[in-house]
């Protein structure tokens, strides 16, 4: 059992669902209540990594990072060292494959809260920010934590953009899922199968929370 | 110009034409009639400061909440308001009283809970203050829809179809609390609805709305029986409405030509002699005489037809009957079943019948189409509402 790939894994998942939080809340409460022009092709960018390989993003995001790219100057400068094969850039490439992950559940728990009731919020004498914390919020909670929590999965069993832009360096960029690669390469079952029930019942678990989570108790049945 | 405590002019082109105007004085409630898509809702979202108006002025007791001349447009928040809506939109994970609470916002955190639950007293809702919405009957949520919108102390308290979601039996009883409450309340009410009977059973005015243009105001009984122009007396639904011409003025009278029949009517000297204009009378002005006692009363038109249809509804019959046996001169009127049966009148029968002078009410002619001007309606600009307002 490699610990530190499961230890990356773990980091890799709960920094890109922590990132992915205010990104999701923001951009899915816009696309579920404004229009605005370009707005499908915004969504469809968005929903682009759900059908698009890994690897062709991968080699998008090398290829931006390259040697002449003015990106790598940038990332260079902040960072003071290359963003691939980095678990810096690891979070980069997670962040953007999960978009459609994070964002879609969150736009259809906010576009669940009708119009009227955040107008009778306004009526209430409500503020923005309250209107946000007393209304929106509560009612799209299970949207939104359902959304992280299939960000959080999502990430653990993410293994192409992984492979390409991180690099598989060990404690750095070797996730759960390399791992198993790396073991079933070597021909140690055991280990392989060990991480790969691990990821299975972390996977699973957290299915069941987004199930579990969904269930909505302020709808009479 | 007199001081309302409501005082309502907006338009706005696009994307739905608007024109209103209409006033409400404190303590008075006001019903907004119109079929649906006539710009009710649309109306209530301008006072409340949710839809703003591509023109318009809105002052509530004093204050100016939009005048687009001056720039001036109070957010939802700055305007108070209470605003029951169509479909109540109750927070669905509050309880009754926190909802109730909710539009406290002004109130110290001490003082919520009591005042939350005499909110909810006063709407015969004690007992009930920690269901969720979810839990109540649609009229349940209505009264916490009512409570929540007096909560904040409003200044004027819009009702937008309040009883629409709810069934017969229990619109009834709230069409009594409603009018029990009002009896309290010292702010304007708009009350916005598609039922007639609603509205001239609850409102002191009412205003006629079609296609976002308010057509006229004043007292319900009073448009029902004097609308301003054909197309309200259709929207009011008086179904006698025919075009006559002006043949003199006779003291209080107004002499007409109806089809070659000569008709009295309630004075309206505006209109010239000689001038086409149209006649209204509701079912209630056509009197069907008894076979055995026939009309001679001056001033009640008698005149003779022919029952072309007669047609049963519950204890009521419907009745058409034609003018000197001529279909352009159809006259309808409704009557009891035994009344008919005891006067032996029936499809086909001859009848005598009278058009009492003072309901026949003389309006300008209207071409026919839907979007034809209406007599002192707002064509191009939202003029003041004593403009098109009847007493």
């Amino acid at each position: 059992m490699d610990w530190s790939a499961l230890a990356v894994s773990l980091k890799l998942a709960l920094w890109t669902a922590a990132i992915l939080a205010p990104i999701g809340i923001i951009v899915g409460r816009v696309l579920a209540w404004r229009a605005f022009r370009g707005r499908t092709l915004v969504e469809a960018l968005l929903a682009l990594p759900l059908v698009l390989p890994a690897t062709v993003l991968g080699y998008y995001m090398l290829a931006a990072t390259g040697a002449d790219s003015p990106v790598r100057a940038v990332t260079d400068s902040l960072l003071r060292k290359p963003l691939v094969f980095t678990f810096a850039g690891l979070l980069v490439a997670s962040v953007v494959v999960n978009l459609p992950f994070a964002i879609q559940p969150m736009q259809r728990a906010f576009e669940a809260i009708s119009m009227d009731v955040r107008d009778a919020a306004k009526c209430c004498g409500m503020r923005p920010w309250s209107i946000f914390t007393r209304i929106e919020f509560p009612l799209a909670w299970r949207g939104i934590a359902s959304a992280l929590v299939l960000t959080f999965a999502h990430t653990l069993a993410e293994f192409g953009v992984v492979l390409m832009v991180g690099g598989n360096i060990a404690g750095e960029t070797r996730t759960a899922s390399l791992a198993i690669y790396d073991r079933v390469q070597a021909f140690d079952d055991r280990a392989a199968g060990t991480m790969a029930a691990t990821l299975l019942f972390t996977s699973l678990a957290a299915i069941i929370a987004v199930y579990v989570i969904r269930a909505r108790p302020h709808v009479r049945r | 110009m007199a001081d309302h405590a409501l005082d309502v002019r907006v338009a706005q082109d696009s994307p739905a034409p608007l024109r209103a105007a209409f006033t409400c004085d404190a303590g008075r409630v006001l019903a907004l009639v119109g079929p649906a898509g006539s710009g009710k809702t649309r109306l209530l979202r301008c006072i409340a400061g949710l839809d703003r108006p591509q023109r318009g002025h809105i002052v509530c007791r004093g204050g100016t909440w939009l005048d687009t001349n001056q720039r001036i447009s109070l957010p939802a928040q700055a305007r108070r308001v209470g605003l029951v809506f169509q479909n109540y939109a109750l927070f669905p994970h509050l309880s009754a009283e926190d909802n109730v609470m909710a539009a406290m916002t002004e109130v110290a955190p001490a003082e919520r809970v009591r005042r939350a639950r005499a909110l909810l007293a006063r709407v015969h809702l004690a007992g009930l203050n920690r269901r969720l919405p979810g839990d109540l009957s649609s009229a349940q949520r209505q009264r916490v829809a009512v409570a929540r919108a007096l909560a904040r102390d409003p200044q004027v308290l819009l009702l937008d179809e309040p009883f629409a979601a709810v069934d017969r039996m229990a619109r009834r009883t709230l069409h009594v609390e409603l009018a029990e409450m009002r009896r309290h309340l010292d702010m304007p009410v708009v009350l916005a609805t598609d039922d007639l009977d609603e509205a001239a059973m609850l409102a002191d005015e009412i205003c006629i709305l079609h296609r976002g243009r308010t057509l006229q105001q004043g007292r319900p009984l009073h448009v029902m029986s004097r609308p301003a122009s054909m197309q309200v007396a259709r929207l009011v639904g008086v179904r006698n409405v025919h075009a006559a011409r002006v043949v003199a003025h006779e003291a209080e009278f107004t002499i007409i030509d109806w089809e070659g029949t000569r008709l009295d009517a309630k004075g309206a000297p505006q209109f010239d002699v000689g001038k086409r204009i149209a006649w209204a009378l509701p079912s209630d002005g056509v009197i069907v005489h008894r076979r055995d006692r026939p009309s001679r009363s001056e001033h009640e038109n008698p005149l003779k037809g022919s029952v072309a249809q007669f047609l049963p509804l519950g204890a009521q019959a419907e009745l058409v009957i034609h003018v000197n046996g001529r279909s352009e001169m159809a006259l309808r009127t409704s009557m009891p079943l035994h009344v008919a049966a005891r006067n032996r009148i029936a499809a086909g029968e001859e009848v005598g019948v009278s058009l009492l002078a003072s309901s026949v009410h003389l309006m300008p002619w209207q071409e026919a189409g839907d979007g034809a001007a209406t007599g002192r309606d707002h064509e191009s600009t939202v003029p003041h509402p004593a403009s098109s307002r009847t007493r």
